[in-house]
């Protein structure tokens, strides 16, 4: 029988010792696997200038490599320290819409997001991650103080 | 050194501020300047085709136009819905996200060409040719798709691709490399050809243009002040941000204009239904002056010569600009691009052009004339007489005025705003063309970046007459190179476009929404 898969929104490495964590434990308890998702807020509709869209693609590598090196590289390590299976991805998009798709692409049994950021001004008008997250999840979620 | 050179620069601007300044006169040096050595020039690309009214060059974009249209079997209708779908990301990877999409080369294109042409520009023609003027300008516009499609789909094919991931495309790139894989000789001379072109259309057009009718715009609202004022603040601010790489302004605006532009049109349209009864009336103005005239000097084909001018100025169709834009998108398949840009003529003229002339007159702006109906011509202003006698953006603004008297605050405002997007667009389409010819360093690069500044200046002080005509003629200049460059490497977009089909009718191009 596969593993049962976490889903973790991964903001930054501020998540480390709560959502992280939390999820760590969550997933040695019940022998699940985790996989960590850090999205990189991107509309492909937003205006560039023409400075920006030739410097576009040289951008986004370096984005990719930086999240890879100073986001995931680390929780993934935090995870092997705790003997917990994990993997790790990095998108561009909408981080609600984006940890959506991928619950349901890995069939994963629930989903780990930190609390962070929905105190701002703009999280109350527009909605925060977390609160997006438990409004349409089609599994538990757990917003991790 | 990178800030020596910055400080360098800045004096350089400061200096030459300060002498223009102090000078008397200055605004009537230059427009004699102006007249004396470039006067030549715009005369030879206006030159009238022997004994006819009709300039060769407007004829040289149109027959472009209508080649391609035909050639590509009426892309622009037939692709149309095909164009919707790519700007939507129907056809976008997920995987590609975070890279530039459809929809951002596509913007990012238009707030270069979107900019007073449409607002000044098109009051200009609509002055001077009469309402007719603008069914040629819409036809201008439809046909012009065609064009936009072939040399925006060369320029994502033949762009070059840097290890650093940072891409150039243009004109200059697909007559160099094109030319080159078809064995066509005389590559390397026409690319550079082009660069001359396009940095002195970069000087022109894109700078001298936007800055004379933003100062116009200004002086409506404030008064009558110096137009070097209204040059030094622009090229204070453009300076800050091309060569002080303060990225902020720039985006602010770069998010600003399209807002704008909707607003614009959406006004626009309001204005229109305001003015219901009126509709039936303009189209008919529109239908019959297109044929006949209506009593402008030149009768019908000085309607049409404004009207294709007034387009191909606005939307740059065949110019070769736009395709230096639209290059960095991601896409695997060139013609993709071409799809996309075939839209920038019609948003650009098609819609918002039209809006303007439709505005201009509703409004009853152009004087008539009540017992022949034909217009009132003032020789001595060139054009048709007026309410209140105004020309260029103030006649575009005072027709909006007519409907909402707040409106010509918000115009100044939009018209600065669109006049400064459009002036960053092409300081990097001139630099694009300018390291072309010198070489990619910093010293040579703010050089050319404090030349674009003076120009600025310069634009604002001078009189609207030789700065339109200086700015048109340039522009010009770099269609008749890139038009020849598009006649000889159309079959290779016709095999990427039949290849291109016959993969998405087989179903292995698909659709990811």
């Amino acid at each position: 029988m596969t593993k049962e898969i976490i889903v973790v929104a991964y903001e930054s490495d501020d998540d480390s010792k709560t959502v992280l964590a939390y999820a760590i434990d969550r997933a040695s308890k019940s022998g699940a696997a985790l996989h960590i998702v850090h999205v990189l807020e991107w509309s492909p509709y937003s205006f560039l200038t023409p400075q920006e869209v030739e410097e576009r693609h040289g951008r986004r590598k370096q984005e990719m490599a930086r999240a890879q090196e100073a986001i995931l590289t680390p929780a993934l390590a935090q995870c092997t320290a705790a003997g917990v299976e994990a993997t790790a991805e990095i998108r561009y998009g909408q981080v609600v819409e984006l940890i959506l798709e991928i619950t349901r692409a890995k069939g994963a049994r629930m989903i780990c997001v930190g609390r962070s950021g929905s105190n701002s001004m703009a999280s109350r008008v527009f909605g925060s991650v977390p609160l997006g997250l438990a409004q349409s999840a089609p599994v538990p979620t757990v917003i991790v103080p | 050194m990178k800030n020596h050179l910055k400080t360098a620069a800045l004096a350089v601007l400061f200096s030459a501020v300060a002498g223009a300044a102090s000078a008397a006169g200055l605004d009537e040096t230059i427009n004699d300047l102006f007249s004396q050595y470039t006067g030549w020039y715009v005369a030879l690309i206006f030159a009238n085709l022997p004994g006819t009214n009709f300039s060769w060059i407007a004829l040289w974009l149109v027959v472009a136009a209508v080649v391609f249209t035909i050639y590509f079997a009426g892309i622009q209708f037939k692709g149309f819905r095909h164009s919707i779908s790519l700007v939507k990301g129907d056809y976008s990877d997920p995987e590609d996200a975070g890279e530039v999409s459809h929809f951002q080369a596509l913007a990012t294109a238009l707030s270069g060409t979107v900019g007073l042409g449409n607002i000044a520009g098109v009051a200009v023609a609509v002055g001077i040719g009469g309402p007719g003027a603008t069914f040629w300008m819409i036809l201008a516009g439809l046909l012009g798709m065609a064009t936009k499609f072939t040399e925006c789909t060369l320029g994502v094919k033949y762009r070059n691709e840097y290890p650093d991931g940072s891409v150039s495309g243009g004109a200059m790139y697909y007559i160099t490399k094109g030319f080159k894989e078809r064995g066509i000789p005389g590559g390397p001379i026409l690319a550079v050809l082009f660069c001359i072109f396009t940095i002195l259309s970069s000087f022109g057009g894109g700078n001298m243009f936007q800055s004379n009718q933003a100062h116009a715009q200004l002086a409506n609202i404030l008064g009558d002040y110096p137009g070097w004022i209204t040059g030094l603040v622009l090229a204070i601010i453009t300076f800050m941000v091309i060569v002080g790489g303060i990225k902020s302004i720039a985006q602010v605006t770069e998010k600003v204009v399209p807002f704008m532009g909707v607003f614009y049109v959406g006004v626009s349209l309001i204005i229109i239904a305001m003015n219901y009864d009126m509709i039936g009336y303009a189209f008919g103005r529109i239908f019959e002056g297109a044929f006949t005239g209506l009593g402008i000097a030149g009768g019908f084909t000085g309607a049409l010569i404004q009207g294709f001018r007034r387009a191909a100025f606005s939307n740059e169709a065949g110019v070769g600009s736009a395709a230096i834009a639209h290059s960095a998108v991601k896409t695997k398949e060139p013609i993709t691009e071409g799809y996309v840009a075939l839209l920038e003529p019609f948003i650009d003229t098609v819609v918002i052009c039209t809006m303007t002339a439709l505005v201009i007159v509703i409004t009853g702006m152009l004087q008539e004339d009540p017992s022949t109906g034909l217009y009132v011509w003032n020789a001595e202003a060139g054009r048709i007489a007026t309410q209140g006698d105004v020309s260029g953006v103030a006649l575009t603004s005072a027709a909006f005025a007519s409907a909402f008297s707040w409106f010509p605050y918000l115009l100044a405002i939009a018209v600065v705003l669109f006049a400064f997007s459009t002036m960053i667009s092409w300081s990097y389409y001139g630099l694009k063309a300018w390291t072309y010819l010198f070489g990619e360093n910093k010293t040579s690069e703010v050089i050319y970046k404090v030349i674009f500044c003076l120009f600025i200046i310069i634009g604002a002080a001078a009189n609207l007459g030789p700065v339109i005509d200086f700015a048109d003629a340039m522009l010009f200049s770099m269609a008749v190179v890139n038009v020849i460059a598009l006649y000889l490497l159309m079959p290779i977009v016709k095999n990427e476009l039949s290849y291109y089909l016959a993969r998405l009718r087989s179903g292995e191009i698909k659709k990811f929404k």
